[in-house]
């Protein structure tokens, strides 16, 4: 598999390079918890493994390298289950002057090379969010609200749901795509869903005339996410004040604020190429592969049963 | 009783859900690429055997059940009650025949059960995989009389009836699958 993928980016001249797993900062995303170690050196004493390889990759657009990819481990505390292993591995890879539209023909390339055709029967699938939402939850996820969702939840038969989810939109979307949206997407077909609400946009550019949409794209084979791609926020002071929102956040939640990454953002003021970039599950993409359910079938010592 | 957190959830651990003890059967963690974690459960109503699947948002802690499968004998009944013992401290343990449900046709005094007890009270009980019974009533059972399938109904010792081949006669003791409530064989007495 992975020499597969690795002619597929050499055949298109993408560089493939290596970025640190070891940081000296970490993610402030409030959903993700990053390994804290500490180093016996004075100027590096606490160093975090990487949750994905992104601000480093970014860092390497800014200084100008071109279209590149990485393959490489990352790793998340807490996360154990049939489709999570603690550490895992990423393929990720952005493509400066591409448009994400673009960039999701690549994947749908990418994903028919390494996947035979056997298992995937048919063209890829191309959903919008608002769309496949609509259809398989019942309410427009751009204009319900939470009183909307709690109506769905009542209807679906969730009654937990609406102390878990606490009157947080962004909540409710988490809530309803993973428990109805998902298991509903087209099967045996790679499908994309584009165009998330702005609550949702992560490290994607929100659309210039339409800033309640975020360029994000997320790739799914089987109702399994294999992948999460953006339009890239270039923006600095944009990033800057998400940034600041993610610690406020945590900061609420009682959770460690991180300090944030002044290298990245400053890459980012010195200019980010408009690019388009995705991250993919490689263990899941083999577990695809494979027919396997569990993602300890594909990993040689997995932590947890 | 112990409170448990999401991250502890595996098959068999007992919780209390909505104030009625549950079993967790399955333990799925789910994450929205980007999103809040949660775990979805599939689990047993420890009182009325319904399954049930519920999300927890990960890292919420939920209680403990203090529930405990226990081989007990059972001692004998007056109508209204069944009475078991504990077989090493002797202690005697009363549930209402409600709680017996149908295994309590299945009961021969002596016989070994498992109790379940949910804050020492008998929640439910499970008989024998196979209990022997004799044979009270049923007909002889003529040669050449297929009708009904190939067998008869016969009454047991416990007023259990079960199906059974034409060719078993009264008085006769037989095995029978209390999870199937089929005939197995006759017991050589």
């Amino acid at each position: 598999m992975l020499a597969t993928v690795r002619n597929f980016f050499s055949d298109r001249n993408v560089l493939e390079v290596e970025t640190p797993a070891l940081y000296p900062s970490c993610n402030p995303e409030p959903m993700v918890e990053s390994f804290a170690l500490t180093n016996t050196v004075a100027e590096m004493n606490c160093l975090y493994l990487q949750t994905s390889p992104e601000f480093a990759m970014k860092r390497l657009l800014a200084a100008g390298s071109g279209a590149i990819y990485q393959i490489c481990r990352a790793y998340r505390k807490s996360e154990s289950g049939r489709y999570h292993n603690p550490e895992f591995s990423l393929l990720e890879w952005y493509r400066p002057g591409f448009s994400l539209r673009q960039l999701m023909e690549e994947v749908e390339a990418l994903l028919a090379a390494v996947v035979p055709p056997s298992q995937i029967k048919h063209h890829a699938v191309y959903l919008s969010y608002r769309s496949i939402f609509n259809q398989t939850v019942g309410v427009d996820p751009f204009l319900a609200t939470v009183e909307d969702f709690l109506a769905v939840a009542n209807r679906l038969g969730y009654p937990e749901a609406e102390a878990i989810c606490n009157g947080n939109r962004s909540a409710w979307l988490d809530f309803l795509f993973s428990h109805v949206v998902q298991a509903q997407l087209p099967k045996q077909c790679i499908v994309f869903v584009y165009d998330y609400p702005a609550c949702q946009a992560a490290l994607a550019r929100l659309r210039p005339q339409q800033p309640d949409i975020a360029e994000r794209v997320e790739v799914f084979i089987d109702g399994i996410e294999l992948g999460n791609g953006f339009q890239e926020l270039t923006d600095a002071e944009q990033q800057k004040q998400r940034f600041l929102a993610q610690q406020a956040e945590r900061q609420q939640a009682g959770l460690p604020v991180p300090e944030i990454d002044e290298c990245f953002l400053g890459a980012l003021s010195a200019g980010l190429p408009d690019s388009a970039g995705i991250a993919i599950g490689l263990d899941r993409l083999l577990m695809k592969l494979c027919g396997l359910e569990r993602i300890q079938q594909v990993l040689t010592f997995p932590l947890g049963a | 009783m112990a409170t448990y957190s999401t991250n502890e959830f595996r098959a068999g651990l007992k919780i209390i859900l909505d104030s009625d003890p549950y079993s967790i059967i399955e333990n799925e963690f789910v994450k929205p690429g980007k999103g809040q974690a949660f775990n979805r459960v599939k689990i047993r109503n420890l009182k009325n055997g319904r399954v049930i699947e519920r999300t927890f948002k990960s890292g919420e802690t939920v209680e403990g059940a203090d529930v405990l499968e226990t081989e007990m004998q059972y001692l004998f009944s007056d109508g209204g009650t069944y009475t078991f013992m504990h077989p090493e401290t002797y202690e005697q343990y009363v549930a209402d025949a409600a709680i017996l449900d149908t295994a309590a046709k299945w009961l021969k005094e002596q016989d070994t059960c498992v109790v379940t007890l949910w804050n020492d009270v008998p929640l439910s009980v499970t008989p024998p995989n196979f209990v022997e019974l004799k044979i009270v009533e049923t007909d002889p059972g003529l040669r050449g009389d297929t009708s009904g399938g190939g067998g008869k109904p016969a009454k047991l010792e416990t007023d259990a009836v079960v199906r059974v081949p034409l060719f078993v006669q009264e008085g006769e003791v037989i095995k029978v699958d209390t999870r199937t409530e089929e005939y197995v064989s006759r017991v050589k007495t």
